[in-house]
């Protein structure tokens, strides 16, 4: 049973991973030898594909874009999710419930008809082609998934140490900062995470509201399409690092990434 | 836990209410103010009330996109979750090796979407994708950019790799939360591993796999960018999804009135199946 299981698990760690060494193989070779026939390892090894990137500032400026808006909206998420989460997680208030609802709502507007009207927004108060906007807007999905989160690990805190706090005469900001956030570290690792992977794969938005100044990485790999075919090497290249930034992020809370659903609110 | 009822509590919840409306809102607003208007420029426009919705639940090519977007919808459901269940179960609880599983899970959620679509455009092409030349070389004829079939498979089996693991992942937390005295208790009564499943692990995992099923509903119902990189849509229509369609029709025709129209639709059919969703698992929730 557990030789079948393992088996299992592994073939299905197989079909993940094959399609991904795919494209780093093909990171590997020179345009050549990419059309020129299959192989299945490089059989020329370059990294000329990579050097393309990390020489070109478009290229690179695009990460770099990306990794900005990425940051903000992750910081920006968690300092407004953390008093929402906690007033969710300890009180009960006049449309608690709607409200809550209400914010997952916002998940479900279908992004590709609000693109218009999310840029005349941005456009409007002057925002357009800025790292902030589009941290804004990404604020859409990834808010309310982190007041979501949050909230489950709040509710696993017993709600005495509140109390205790208060009456060895904490005041509400003192208290949330010194002793309720050190204790849901883990919690807050975990919403980082969440909101670092969903703005960092979201195209529609991110490449609406921006030109030139604040172009991610995404939109920038739409330039390898040229009049002479498609550079798959480049774009080879490109995709593998995109996938780097959040490997990193998801070593940190690989201890904690199981916990944060199990303690959630439903 | 027993919550206090205390309206100041609001004040908690401002900002995410004030951040969340002001992307929201306005837009929605916007989208509102299009459905009912025919527009030919920035300064141009009349008023054609309800014109746009009696167009648009005629159109037969959104008819069309629609019943596609159900079927993909439904498919990617009735693959993922099994599936992601079934894997979840073959998880090692504990050690290195659990992480290890954790991480290289992650990895296909972690890919930018247009790079998803990428990786599968060239692991599915016949003469430098693995995929590709491995079938044609087994004498099957495949292509995905011709064959209609081949392409609702091909997508389909971008979505299942790319999506599984969420499913796993969620299905996974839920297992740990279970505590061990319940499968004491079924090793006492000599449960089978199938009664183990279905009376305990199946109804202690059914909040988060209500989670699992809501977030794939949307996220399926909203396609839009992996299967644009990969198929283009085609052959012909036959994977043009709803959000396909739409954006066509906005950005390519610029029929803003009408796509505008038929979005506040497709909004409400997310929203009625994500509500009859949320209501099943907040009954549920009372219950206990």
């Amino acid at each position: 049973m557990t030789i079948r299981k393992t088996l299992a698990l592994l073939l299905y760690i197989l079909f993940l991973l094959v399609p991904i060494y795919w494209l780093l193989n093909m990171s590997f070779k020179s345009n050549t030898e990419i059309l020129g026939g299959l192989t299945l390892w490089p059989q020329e090894f370059t990294l000329a594909n990579y050097q393309v990137i990390f020489t070109d500032p478009s290229w690179y400026e695009g990460y770099l874009n990306s990794l900005y808006y990425v940051c903000l909206n992750t910081l920006i998420s968690l300092l407004v999710a953390l008093p929402a989460a906690y007033a969710f997680s300890r009180y009960r208030f006049l449309g608690d419930k709607h409200l809550f609802f209400w914010l997952l709502t916002n998940r479900m507007a279908p992004p590709a008809v609000f693109l218009l009207p999310f840029f005349q927004l941005y456009s409007s108060i002057g925002l357009f082609d800025t790292h902030i906007a589009v941290a804004l807007a990404h604020c859409l999905f990834n808010v309310p998934l982190a007041v979501w989160i949050l909230e489950g690990f709040m509710s696993g805190v017993p709600k005495e140490i509140d109390e205790t706090a208060y009456i060895d005469g904490y005041s509400f900001p003192k208290f949330f900062v010194k002793i309720f956030i050190p204790l849901i570290g883990s919690g807050i690792g975990v919403t980082a995470f969440f909101c670092f992977m969903f703005s960092w794969v979201e195209l529609l938005l991110a490449r609406t509201l921006t030109s030139v100044d604040a172009k991610p990485i995404v939109a920038v790999m739409t330039r390898t399409v040229s009049a002479s075919g498609i550079d798959w090497g480049v774009l080879a290249a490109a995709g593998v690092l995109t996938i780097l930034p959040g490997m990193l992020v998801i070593w940190f809370v690989r201890n904690h990434v199981a916990k944060g659903f199990a303690l959630g609110r439903v | 836990m027993n919550k206090v009822i205390n309206n100041k509590a609001w004040w908690l919840v401002l900002p995410v209410f004030l951040l969340v409306a002001f992307s929201a809102i306005l837009p929605m607003m916007t989208v509102v103010n299009y459905s009912v208007q025919d527009i030919f420029d920035a300064s141009t426009r009349t008023f054609v009330g309800v014109e746009w919705y009696q167009q648009v639940l005629q159109n037969e090519r959104l008819h069309d996109s629609l019943l596609r977007q159900f079927i993909f919808s439904a498919c990617v459901l009735l693959i993922e979750i099994p599936l992601g269940i079934a894997i979840a179960l073959c998880m090692p609880t504990k050690g290195r090796w659990a992480s290890a599983c954790l991480i290289v899970m992650a990895i296909p959620l972690l890919i930018p979407w247009n790079v998803i679509g990428t990786i599968w455009q060239i692991f599915g092409r016949a003469d430098i994708g693995l995929l590709g030349w491995t079938l044609s070389e087994l004498g099957i004829s495949y292509n995905y950019a011709a064959n209609t079939m081949d392409a609702w498979v091909t997508v389909l089996v971008m979505d299942v790799w790319h999506w599984t693991s969420l499913v796993a992942l969620l299905c996974y937390s839920g297992l740990r939360a279970i505590p061990d005295v319940y499968y004491q208790a079924a090793r006492i009564d000599r449960a089978s591993a199938w009664a183990v499943f279905r009376h305990i692990q199946l109804p202690k995992m059914k909040s988060v796999l209500l989670i699992a099923v809501m977030l794939r509903f949307m996220d399926s119902f909203m396609i839009y960018t992996e299967p644009f990189v990969l198929t283009g849509g085609g052959p012909g229509n036959a994977t043009t999804f709803l959000s396909q369609t739409l954006t066509k029709m906005a950005v390519g025709q610029f029929d803003l009135g009408p796509a505008a129209a038929f979005s506040l639709v497709y909004f409400l059919i997310i929203l009625l199946v994500s509500w009859a969703f949320y209501t099943a698992m907040t009954h549920n929730d009372q219950q206990r």
